[in-house]
């Protein structure tokens, strides 16, 4: 075959926007956590545990839940976010599909960042919606519930930004469960302090504004941040695979 | 069985019209695609494999041979980009991948030895979403491409539902839509039925004839005209 008469295959020179494509992983992310129903509810079911068994557990007493009850929705809501945490990249690392994701043209870190936002909605939304429930349940007044589902609100993006570092960087390893605790946890320690010291400041009627500031400045630098490390994170563990 | 067949045919088919609609394209481009250079690749204390060189031209189908353990998948992750442990030069159309990773990657198609689809998923579903991000497609061509692939009724059917060789069918048919001048293939015969080999086999063929580059791993006794082979394990590997 003569090969100047061959049709010949261009270059492709344009792509897919970056919008387009996150949206694509977003929602693909979506379906199939709607296609497996039980995962989903895990997280939300430990949460709900947690905060109930600590009244039967500890102490019953209005007095007590009333000051300890933040600090237990916050503590559960944090251990349910990481309890999820090993699902994030683990089942696409599995069937290749990360691959084919590190290979889309589009930078990696947005491509990341969809998926940890698709996380977020799965995980950690629900957690804030459930918590005015339980914030009654714990004898919570009416303005701390306020407060507490707003920092949660803040807070859980944070956790779900930060957890896909450690998750993107254990997720070669065969016990990565346990590293994926040690490396986060410190990493979450800030957030549980300035989430709880906002509803403790609400309870005692003193201004939130400057507490509620700090954690969205957590969630400035953890969105801005965290996606690249991510995606460095989720690099090597490919290439060592 | 017969009807199996004419399935088949119809991806020749499908790929025969694609080629005829595809519009001519100026001048002949003879530039390598990928050049590699003196790679060498070490795993652990090992020695994959070293001074390695060769070119990639449009137009042409490469084998990548040797036994197990020998590093065929490691050099095509390695020509992907997916795999970081390597020294030596490799050159995307002359320039360094690195700077120009979104014109690389636009370009290439790589089909792993997991084939990236979604147990979860239907096979349309699958598809969608790993064409959405390079070049969206309507979703009767999906449709055709899956049917061309011989997964015709099973469109809408879960992948968990299918067998092994169906769903590494739903990857494949991804090579009947794609665009990209280079493919690199890892194991693509694995799981798939004679028939479906030989469909294979045809279809490389005519992308080289149309002008595109495929790089395979494969122990498939592959044999094309005019195609080339990197052979990996040679004795020297063996001492190290």
């Amino acid at each position: 075959m003569n090969a100047e008469t061959r049709p010949l295959i261009k270059p492709l020179s344009s792509g897919v926007g970056n919008m387009a494509s996150m949206k694509a992983v977003f929602s693909r992310d979506m379906k199939v956590a709607f296609r497996q129903r039980q995962d989903l509810l895990n997280p939300l079911l430990f949460f709900v545990m947690v905060v109930t068994l600590f009244p039967l557990g500890v102490s019953p007493e209005v007095s007590f839940l009333r000051e300890a009850g933040a600090g237990i929705l916050w503590v559960a809501a944090l251990l349910s976010v990481l309890l999820s945490l090993d699902h994030l990249f683990r089942h696409d690392f599995d069937d290749g599909t990360l691959e084919q994701l590190v290979l889309q043209p589009q930078p990696l870190f947005l491509l990341v960042l969809a998926k940890t936002l698709a996380h977020w909605t799965l995980t950690g939304l629900p957690l804030v919606l459930l918590a005015p429930v339980l914030g009654v349940m714990v004898h919570l007044e009416g303005n701390s519930i306020a407060v507490l589902c707003l920092t949660l609100l803040i807070g859980t993006p944070v956790l779900s930004l930060i957890g896909s570092i450690g998750a993107a960087l254990t997720l070669g390893l065969r016990s990565a469960g346990v590293l994926l605790s040690l490396l986060i946890i410190p990493l979450y320690i800030p957030v549980l302090i300035f989430g709880t010291g906002t509803v403790a400041a609400a309870t005692e009627g003193a201004p939130v504004a400057a507490y509620l500031a700090l954690l969205g400045a957590f969630l400035v630098l953890a969105i801005t941040l965290a996606p690249f490390a991510a995606s460095a994170a989720l690099r090597i563990s490919l290439s060592n695979s | 069985m017969n009807n199996v067949c004419t399935r088949r045919v119809s991806l020749e088919c499908t790929r025969c019209r694609m080629s005829v609609h595809r519009p001519g394209y100026g001048a002949l481009m003879s530039e390598p695609l990928l050049q590699a250079a003196n790679l060498q690749c070490e795993r652990g204390e090992r020695i994959l494999f070293r001074d390695l060189s060769f070119s990639i031209l449009p137009g042409t189908v490469t084998r990548v041979e040797g036994a197990n353990g020998t590093g065929k998948t490691t050099l095509l992750r390695i020509l992907a980009g997916l795999n970081d442990a390597w020294s030596g030069e490799l050159l995307w159309r002359g320039q360094s991948r690195v700077i120009h990773r979104e014109e690389f990657l636009r370009n290439m198609l790589y089909l792993g030895h997991r084939p990236g689809i979604k147990a979860l998923l239907t096979p349309m579903e699958n598809l969608r979403a790993l064409t959405a991000s390079r070049r969206p497609v309507a979703d009767t061509v999906l449709h055709q491409a899956l049917a061309g692939t011989g997964l015709d009724g099973f469109q809408e059917v879960p992948c968990r539902k299918l067998s092994a060789g169906q769903q590494r069918r739903v990857a494949l048919a991804r090579l009947l839509i794609a665009d990209e001048p280079l493919w690199l293939l890892d194991e693509v015969f694995t799981a798939i039925d004679a028939d479906g080999v030989r469909a294979i086999e045809t279809l490389l063929q005519h992308r080289a004839e149309e002008g595109g580059a495929v790089v395979v791993t494969t122990h498939h006794d592959l044999q094309l005209p005019g195609m080339q082979r990197i052979v990996l394990g040679g004795e020297s590997d063996d001492e190290c």
